[in-house]
């Protein structure tokens, strides 16, 4: 099985040991400093964004179409989510838990005596804590175009995966809201007739899903299967 | 008259496609309700009247002492005109035409509503006699297709109207001609299965909800009346509690009396109630799930209760009791080459699955076959749920962290009519290979699945 601990193949820069070559070429750029292996793209959105390379498609034509699905069927590659949404999550972590945190300590601090300072201990707490867990989930989420169906995996405790044949999509959607778009940011939704389809990738390069939305919208047609 | 389109409405509804295709250019044409529509409003002035005074018994009370005969006919005198003038304006506002590939229903006095139903969408057809409809000899026509709400449906028609109406439809829907799509009338039908009132009775009486809705009304009053001695207390708890109880047990027994399948080229009919008759239809391919239940009490008769979803519809019985043999047959005429898989081919979780939940971890169990994904659970009221495999939407595993620590995860089903089935506990190993497998087999499984213009 190629879902192991999702706590150590949750990014994108998890090498995948069958096909090295292919891997290099389809991988986005890992999150943590390592040097890009790509060119970078010209319409590069934003410095210090992680850009997303063409899908193995387009960088490949001469390779057999047929080889090409099998692969992709049998071998998943797993793309993580860019750093962005680490950072947003963080600053947005460090700004509530920050500001509780000196409140906890400097009110009780003032009006109660020294010693109920201490009051802040627990929202700091809570900041560490939760410094690491955001960096855990992040790198827990992934998802891999497949031949004939996306696959989205998530979550550190609970963790879950989920499989969205193209033929069954109803509709894609992108979306972005105000602190997302600030940091460049954009989430996209899935939507099957069944509601209880919960196929969302948070936190995604613009360029890169408003790619995936044409792709998904594109094979969804090419498969399209109603109800 | 002829449609001018859909930009003569300001809101209307989409119904699962993009409404971009409009019907072939011939005239079409529009048609109103039964006159009789008018009078269905007729008692909502006096429901107003009548929840008023329940709300304030005693102001009622006092104002009906002072009311006199001339008030009395001055009220009258503009209450019924202006009611009247109301359902009249609804009814002359309302059109519906059929197309060639849509039904349209232009509708609204002030706020302009136009809904288009595509026809090769429509998941079941439901013709309903509620009693007062039954003796006037109207009818009520419901299209259920996903995203239509309680307005699109077409109230009242004459009985023998909506009948030709529900097969014209179908014949569009399955593909027919438009030409000759009104000439083709009803499809024959073969009866299946007629449910016994006394078995249906008997049915009632072994299932644990009745007897404890009714035990309830009668012990939690009492209760109440020895702690409280107060009327009005017991009463306020009595009525809803009794109220649940009838609906329980002479609801469902009415509801449910003649219940009859049948099966026709248009699909499955179902016909029953005693005084309000529901005539459904659900055409091939329509069906997303099918669950047969098995209550504890029902189990030495070797009886079940089966239920199907459709997207978009509100009912979800197919069989309100029949014997497990016969209920079997039913449903592999729903779902064509199904069979379904008899209790020792369901394979049990692992044994220590029983540290994850205790005692019902016996009652799960999964079978996938070539066709259905089918998942068991529950200890006394056993449930079977199928799944055929065209029709799964997204297959998700799900693993907690207690469930991690066991090596166990579930897998959940989803499909169109908002209803997950849950394959639970199952071997972690299991469970991943099962849901690339369920994937590829969903995918697969729609290549043979029967068109939806059934007939084309």
């Amino acid at each position: 099985m190629e879902t192991g601990s999702p706590d150590d193949t949750g990014t994108a820069g998890t090498p995948n040991a069958a096909d090295p070559a292919r891997n290099e070429r389809s991988r986005t750029e890992p999150p943590h400093g390592k040097p890009a292996r790509d060119e970078p793209t010209p319409g590069e959105p934003a410095p210090g964004e992680p850009k997303q390379t063409e899908p193995v498609a387009q960088t490949e034509p001469a390779e057999n179409e047929w080889a090409r699905n099998e692969r992709a069927r049998n071998e998943p590659v797993w793309t993580g989510l860019p750093p962005g949404l680490l950072h947003m999550r963080r600053l947005l972590l460090v700004v509530w838990l920050g500001l509780l945190t000196v409140a906890a300590g400097l009110l009780p601090g003032l009006f109660l005596g020294a010693p109920w300072a201490a009051l802040a201990l627990p929202p700091l707490a809570l900041l560490v804590w939760g410094w690491v867990m955001l960096e855990r989930n992040w790198r827990s989420w992934r998802y891999t175009e497949r031949a004939d169906d996306l696959l989205i995996s998530r979550g550190v405790l609970w963790r879950e995966e989920t499989v969205v044949p193209y033929g069954r999509m109803q509709l894609v959607e992108v979306t972005s809201g105000p602190v997302e778009r600030h940091f460049g940011l954009a989430s996209v939704q899935l939507h099957t007739a069944a509601a209880a389809t919960d196929a969302t990738i948070p936190g995604l390069d613009p360029a890169e899903a408003e790619r995936l939305r044409d792709r998904l919208t594109e094979l969804g047609e090419a498969r399209s299967a109603g109800l | 008259m002829t449609t001018p389109g859909p930009e003569d409405g300001t809101a209307r509804t989409d119904t699962g496609a993009p409404p971009t295709h409009t019907g072939p250019p011939h005239e079409v044409v529009e048609r109103r309700l039964h006159p009789v529509t008018p009078l269905r409003r007729a008692w909502a002035p006096v429901a107003v009247l009548v929840g008023w005074a329940v709300h304030d018994p005693d102001q009622a009370q006092r104002q009906l002492t002072r009311l006199t005969t001339t008030h009395l006919l001055i009220g009258l005198a503009v209450l019924i005109p202006a009611a009247a003038l109301y359902g009249f304006l609804t009814w002359w506002f309302t059109h519906y035409a059929v197309t060639g590939t849509e039904l349209r229903i232009r509708t609204g006095l002030l706020f302009r509503r136009t809904a288009h139903i595509r026809l090769e969408r429509i998941q079941a057809i439901d013709v309903t006699q509620p009693l007062l409809a039954r003796v006037v000899g109207v009818a009520k026509l419901k299209l259920d297709v996903i995203g239509t709400g309680k307005k699109d449906e077409l109230a009242f028609l004459d009985a023998d109207g909506a009948r030709a109406l529900r097969a014209e439809l179908l014949a569009r829907a399955a593909g027919f001609a438009p030409e000759t799509a009104h000439e083709v009338g009803e499809a024959p039908a073969r009866q299946l299965l007629r449910v016994p009132p006394r078995v249906l009775a008997v049915s009632l009486l072994l299932t644990g909800a009745t007897w404890g809705t009714l035990l309830a009304a009668l012990v939690v009053p009492t209760l109440l009346w020895l702690a409280t001695h107060n009327l009005w207390t017991v009463l306020a708890t009595a009525l809803p509690l009794l109220g649940a109880a009838g609906a329980n047990s002479a609801g469902r027994f009415v509801g449910e009396y003649d219940w009859t399948v049948a099966e026709s080229p248009d699909g499955l009919r179902l016909d029953h109630g005693l005084l309000d008759r529901a005539h459904e239809t659900v055409p091939p391919g329509r069906v997303q799930t099918v669950r047969i239940v098995e209550p504890l009490l029902w189990r030495r008769r070797r009886w079940v209760r089966v239920e199907l979803d459709v997207a978009g519809s509100s009912n979800s019985v197919l069989l309100p009791v029949a014997p497990r043999e016969v209920a079997e047959s039913v449903v592999a005429r729903v779902l064509p080459g199904v069979s379904v898989p008899a209790g020792p081919a369901l394979s049990r979780p692992p044994r220590r699955a029983g540290r994850c939940r205790p005692l019902w971890w016996r009652g799960y169990g999964l079978a996938v076959t070539d066709t259905v994904f089918a998942a068991r659970w529950g200890l006394l009221r056993r449930r079977l749920a199928l799944v055929p495999h065209a029709k799964v939407q997204s297959v998700r595993l799900a693993q907690g962290p207690w469930q991690r620590a066991l090596r166990l995860a579930d897998v959940h089903v989803d499909t169109g009519a908002n209803k997950s089935v849950t394959a639970r506990l199952r071997d972690a190993g299991e469970a991943a290979s099962l849901l690339r497998a369920q994937a590829e087999r969903s995918r697969t499984g729609r290549r043979d699945a029967p068109p939806d213009r059934w007939m084309a």
